[in-house]
């Protein structure tokens, strides 16, 4: 038997026996070993690195959240609308639970997009972690569905005419659209069975699948090690009597003790929100979702949450086309999926900006500039669905706003439909031969 | 009077998407303030509770408010004798519709669907106008169908036109409180509406500024940690 031959566990003081008896049994030392103490990560993480470990703790903060609240919550149309409010009132530290639970699924978007906004700086989906980058997309898909589902839960205005507007969408789609949302919905209006079969998806699908594509996620990411802001492997430069990396270090206690440092931080700035200001002026939590859900009045404004707003802006930019409105549906999907593309779109031979060139760069920064406008025109509100207002701030009237959206639409797919073409030509920088 | 009708059908659409428009008066919320808030309650449930419910609202949480169950009891309870029931209207659904054109809202969240400022400006902003079915039209909430209920305590405005098309609202007849009587009468309503909101906020704030000291000594203890561990790191 392997297991006897196992040495006993050290180092843990009066918990050694125990820790042995498990070893025995479970590849507890393995584990510990290869994903912790002895998992070399490049000692030149800045605070970009925070994003990854910060979004972990999301997820568990939603999950519990999620399961004290799912305790009071009322599944039905009827009640939905009620047992919030029951929840926010009668239900000791029950406005707590919420509102930690409706402010951690903005924090959980801001940080995985600058988590995303990492990765493409510092080429973090390159070879060879195309397989992290992909199931990275992947939990970002499950936390759109995550979101969308969950944002009717409350059964307000918003909630109700968001889901309306959204599963509408798919009726866009030729010839099978109708009964394809007719199947989402459970029923030819959102109501009773859609609330219900939202209130799965959100309570048990989709937290399933994104436990297992975090634990896919985490177990590529430790297959190849590390990236970091120099882009350059820190596997390739061994210390020839150790065998680790040379400018590598230990995740533990390194990067456990600084990722401390982030999460205070960002509890901070979370509980400033849940505590101070959990509406942020509408944006967490609109005005019109503290309104029962009404299928007989519509909102004077429908405008999704935040976090959808940029691919939103495509959607109200995309004119019909052949009598056809599933045009505007099928640029917003496209801008979701050709992330999965990245990793073989870059022709680049340096990973990180430090490195690349003045083409890359540019393009990077107008994609940026240009994801965080769309945003904007996506948040600001329509009397019309699909169309922008008129009289608009900055952008003036809605024909303005529409043509910048295009525009901007354009570069955003431009900065990846090119990038075979600018990442191959451009004047890179030398990369070092050790970390910076 | 066109622009004006534009200007008033867009403000109300314009705070609702920024949280409060330049043309809302701001509403003089002080939660801490318990004497307004129970100037607030009492006004709420002899006024507003006779055709609006607020279902969210238990009569018996207003012991928050420095409320004995008596008093609560004795003076804010007309319509149920339990305590612990909530504030619902004995307005028929149907009559209230007949009546105003639609059931009138429950207004426990209003505040937070609305607006403190939006309520405070809407409930000073009654004129007369004959053409309106209650006799009563609103600069904020043109053609509402519900009638200035407070009318007796502020007096009848009309509106007039001033310069530039633009137009005013006249006390053209007194009532029982003067103006800036009746405009601290309203703001301890707005209050109340407030607070009925979101009951748990006071308390939100006050947790939370604990929270934040607690969390600034965690972070300075984190990176002390994270300095003594670094140490060894070139």
């Amino acid at each position: 038997m392997a297991a006897t031959n196992k040495p006993p566990v050290t180092g843990a003081g009066p918990f050694n026996g125990v820790l042995t008896w498990f070893d025995q049994r479970f590849p507890l030392m393995v584990l510990w070993k290869s994903q912790l103490s002895e998992y070399y990560a490049p000692k030149n993480f800045n605070s970009w690195y925070f994003y990854g470990s910060l979004a972990l703790m999301i997820l568990v903060i939603q999950i519990v959240s999620g399961i004290f609240l799912t305790m009071n919550y009322k599944p039905s149309a009827e009640h939905a609308f009620a047992s919030v409010e029951y929840i926010m009132r009668d239900v000791p530290g029950g406005w707590l639970i919420r509102y930690i639970h409706s402010t951690g699924a903005s924090a959980f978007f801001i940080v995985v997009y600058l988590h995303m906004a990492r990765g493409l700086m510092y080429g973090s989906y390159r070879k060879p972690r195309e397989l992290t980058w992909i199931f990275g997309v992947l939990i970002y898909l499950c936390l759109m569905a995550e979101a969308f589902f969950g944002y009717l839960l409350p059964w307000g205005q918003m909630s109700f005419w968001g889901a309306q507007v959204i599963i509408n969408l798919f009726a866009t789609i030729p010839i099978i659209g109708e009964d394809l949302s007719v199947w989402i919905r459970g029923d030819y209006n959102v109501s009773d069975a859609t609330l219900n079969r939202f209130f799965a998806l959100h309570v048990i699908a989709i937290p399933m699948a994104l436990l297992g594509l975090v634990a896919a996620h985490l177990m590529a990411l430790h297959e190849t090690g590390s990236n970091n802001p120099d882009g350059i492997e820190i596997y390739e430069n061994l210390d020839p009597k150790t065998g680790t990396p040379v400018d590598g270090i230990p995740f533990h206690p390194y990067y456990t003790v600084k990722d401390l440092v982030g999460v205070a931080v960002f509890l901070i700035v979370f509980c400033a929100i849940v505590f101070f200001s959990p509406e942020v002026g509408g944006y967490f939590l609109e005005y019109n979702n503290f309104i029962p859900a009404d299928p007989l009045t519509t909102p004077a404004h429908i405008a999704p949450v935040w976090y959808f707003t940029p691919f939103y802006a495509m959607l109200r930019a995309i004119p019909s086309f052949f009598n056809m409105q599933v045009w505007g549906v099928i640029v917003m999907g496209a801008a979701v999926m050709i992330f999965f593309a990245l990793p073989w779109l870059d022709r680049g031979r340096t990973k990180s900006i430090r490195y690349r060139g003045p083409i890359y760069k540019a393009f990077f920064a107008v994609f940026i500039v240009s994801f965080l406008i769309l945003g904007y025109l996506g948040v600001e509100p329509t009397n019309v669905w699909g169309e922008f207002p008129k009289g608009m701030p900055f952008v003036g009237g809605d024909y303005i706003a529409t043509w910048v959206a295009r525009v901007l639409t354009v570069v955003y797919f431009a900065f990846f439909l090119l990038m075979p073409w600018y990442t191959a030509r451009d004047k890179e920088k030398p990369v070092p031969q050790r970390l910076t | 009077m066109k622009k004006l009708i534009a200007i008033l059908l867009v403000v109300p659409g314009l705070a609702l998407a920024a949280g409060g428009g330049a043309a809302l008066d701001k509403a003089p919320v002080n939660l801490h303030d318990k004497m307004s808030l129970q100037r607030g309650a009492q006004i709420f449930v002899n006024h507003c509770l006779n055709c609006h419910s607020a279902s969210a609202m238990r009569y018996s949480k207003l012991s928050e408010l420095g409320l004995s169950e008596g008093q609560i009891r004795d003076n804010l309870m007309f319509a149920t004798d339990k305590v612990g029931d909530p504030m619902t209207t004995t307005l028929d659904p149907k009559e209230g519709k007949s009546w105003f054109g639609v059931m009138p809202p429950d207004l426990s969240l209003v505040a937070r669907s609305r607006g403190a400022d939006w309520i405070y400006t809407y409930m000073r902003g009654f004129y007369r106008d004959p053409a309106a079915k209650s006799g009563w039209n609103n600069t904020v909430f043109p053609n509402v169908g519900m009638p200035h209920v407070l009318w007796e305590y502020q007096g009848s405005q009309h509106l007039q036109a001033a310069d530039k098309g633009a137009t005013r609202l006249v006390l053209a007849d007194p009532g029982k409180l003067p103006p800036a009587e009746y405009d601290k009468y309203v703001g301890d309503l707005v209050n109340y509406l407030v607070y009925m909101g979101e009951p748990a906020r006071a308390k939100r704030v006050q947790i939370g500024i604990v929270v934040i000291f607690f969390l600034v000594i965690f972070f300075v203890i984190t990176v002390l940690l994270k300095k003594e561990y670094w140490k060894d790191v070139r």
